[in-house]
């Protein structure tokens, strides 16, 4: 399983209902299934990625989560996962919002601007940051809302959203002990767990 | 006419009749004593008897859904599209029932049978049937054909909304559920075309309040009208410009009152082809069977509550270009089934050709369809899956 997956494997409770936006191939929802019985639903777009949950028996929704997820009813899930994909979104505030309204808990991973190989970039070259973990360019990303682990904390406080736990990785998704020295300038993806 | 058999197909198929004899009742309050249903199978019925589907029709299908009944055969079954030896309801692994509606014309008892209180054809004296009338009569032709509980029960339109109800009137009795261009209940403009069409058969004189067979007659200019409206709303409207565009069947106008364009000529010649192989006291039975649909109505018009009992797996499918049975009924019945808490996965497929896309093989609604069919095949006993159809 990929790492980060992982470290939110540990953060799902048994038997728990979780709906993961952006849910891939399934494998994510599959292995949860397997391991923890946990009843679960995906939303994807991608046909190949939905035809994928489909052949493991995972529930997958086609719906494009920028639609919004206003027929999800208040507390439907235990937890609500999004991985790497809150900065692709249109409002990213407005969807943290309806997760934490669909769902008890949340959790999101993103991608930390500040890096320091990203301010480097920046600095230097004078050119938006490309590397081979975000290879796009300023015109066909679909990264459209770039942020700091600082910028998210301050949108957490202003919408009174609880952080409930935060895991600093590098880009492979492994805990260095050095970047707990400086988060914001040496952590590449962070991890939150965050409720209301 | 196949010149030679397909491959993927069937093959050669029969259909049988089975009578029933145990008293039917319906919704209506009255009951059938002495019914029979026309069915079709393929493929063959393991030895736990796990392997099974149930293929429910559309307005104006009938049990002959795949597979050819002679080498003369113009086109073979109505869904022989999706079922058959490697399609997406496999027949290497699945035993595949089909069959014709009660109230239908194509063999079952129907408006068209004779009423044997009477010795003459029910004709409009027959009861109206609904969709949950269907599904019992299923569970009595499951029971009669020694299947307990069906892999699953499949179908597409008006077949989709039967599969809804066997997950509600018999839970027990199916693991999964294929819900494909359906609707739980139909939306006010659906029901004013039904009614046009109903209109249309009523009012043609050669309808004599539907006794027309005692006259020697059908209606055929209603049936014809109902069809050409029905056909329109099962097009879209790219599809309609990309098929017939403004096309002149003779490169130039008429100046007349008759069919000039391309389209006109089409609608009219399904509307005459249909007219001459289908009954309309069936049509009309079959539209008002749509029209009552809507499991929610008993519960407060809570769609989830409705589905509180099901305990299947769900696959809803839907049509971008549909507007007869929109995506959007679709994703209010795959919302409820996620406030019901059940399984469900929904693919919402791009499509041209509106609603009759659900019985055309695209790709991608094919893939979809296959993969959820076999994990149901893979999950059945490995060693008794059924042979490969005897050809």
């Amino acid at each position: 399983m990929r790492a980060d997956l992982e470290i939110i494997n540990e953060w799902i409770h048994p038997g728990s209902r979780v709906l993961d936006l952006g849910c891939g191939d399934g494998e994510f929802l599959a292995q949860l299934k397997q391991d923890k019985n946990v009843s679960g639903y995906g939303l994807e777009i991608d046909h190949d990625n939905l035809t994928a949950c489909v052949e493991k028996g995972v529930s997958v929704i086609e719906k494009n989560i920028d639609d919004g997820l206003a027929s999800i009813g208040n507390d439907s899930f235990d937890t609500v996962v999004m991985t790497q994909a809150l900065q692709s979104m249109h409002r990213p505030d407005q969807i943290v919002d309806e997760m934490l309204r669909i769902g008890r808990e949340c959790i999101v991973t993103f991608p930390n601007f500040a890096h320091w190989r990203a301010r480097g970039y920046l600095a230097f070259r004078g050119k938006m940051p490309v590397s081979k973990f975000l290879p796009y360019t300023w015109y066909n990303t679909p990264n459209i809302h770039f942020c700091t682990f600082k910028d998210f904390e301050e949108l957490c406080v202003d919408r009174n959203i609880e952080i409930l736990e935060r895991t600093v990785v590098d880009h492979t998704h492994r805990h260095r002990w050095w970047i707990k020295l400086w988060p914001n300038m040496l952590g590449e993806i962070a991890i939150y767990r965050i409720t209301r | 006419m196949p010149a030679a058999i397909p491959e993927d197909s069937v093959g050669l198929v029969t259909p049988q009749c089975l009578q029933f004899d145990q008293p039917l009742p319906l919704s209506c309050g009255r009951s059938l004593d002495h019914w029979e249903l026309m069915i079709e199978t393929y493929g063959e019925l393991n030895a736990d008897a796990s392997n099974a589907i149930l293929i429910c029709h559309a307005l104006s299908g009938h049990h002959h859904a795949a597979g050819y009944h002679s080498m003369d055969e113009r086109k073979p079954g109505w869904w022989d599209s999706a079922i058959g030896p490697g399609k997406a309801i496999d027949t290497n692994r699945f035993f595949v029932v089909s069959l014709n509606n009660l109230g239908g014309c194509h063999g079952s008892t129907g408006p068209n049978s004779n009423n044997p209180d009477t010795g003459k054809p029910y004709g409009p004296d027959f009861p109206i049937m609904t969709v949950q009338d269907w599904v019992h009569s299923q569970a009595r032709l499951a029971d009669r054909l020694g299947i307990q509980q069906w892999a699953a029960v499949v179908g597409g339109s008006l077949g989709g909304m039967q599969a809804l109800q066997w997950s509600i009137t018999y839970p027990d009795r199916l693991r999964h559920c294929v819900v494909i261009a359906s609707a739980a209940k139909l939306s006010a403009q659906n029901i004013a075309f039904n009614e046009v069409a109903r209109q249309a058969i009523s009012k043609d004189p050669e309808f004599h309040d539907g006794h027309y067979y005692e006259h020697n007659i059908v209606p055929r200019t209603g049936l014809m009208l109902a069809r050409m409206v029905g056909h329109i709303t099962y097009l879209s409207d790219d599809g309609m410009r990309d098929k017939f565009g403004r096309e002149l069947k003779d490169g130039k106008l008429s100046f007349d009152f008759n069919p000039q364009f391309e389209v006109e000529s089409y609608l009219q010649y399904q509307g005459e082809r249909f007219s001459s192989s289908f009954d309309a006291n069936t049509y009309l039975l079959m539209t008002k069977a749509l029209d009552y649909f809507d499991p929610a109505g008993e519960h407060g018009h809570n769609l989830a509550d409705a589905l509180a009992p099901a305990t299947c797996n769900f696959l809803v499918v839907s049509f971008t270009t549909d507007w007869r049975f929109s995506p959007e009924r679709s994703r209010e019945l795959v919302d409820a089934l996620v406030a019901a808490r059940k399984p469900v996965s929904y693919a919402e497929i791009d499509a041209p050709q509106g609603h009759d896309a659900f019985l055309i093989p695209i790709p991608r609604y094919m893939e979809v369809f296959s993969g959820y069919m076999n994990r149901i095949a893979d999950a059945l006993p490995q060693s008794e899956g059924g042979a490969p159809n005897a050809r």
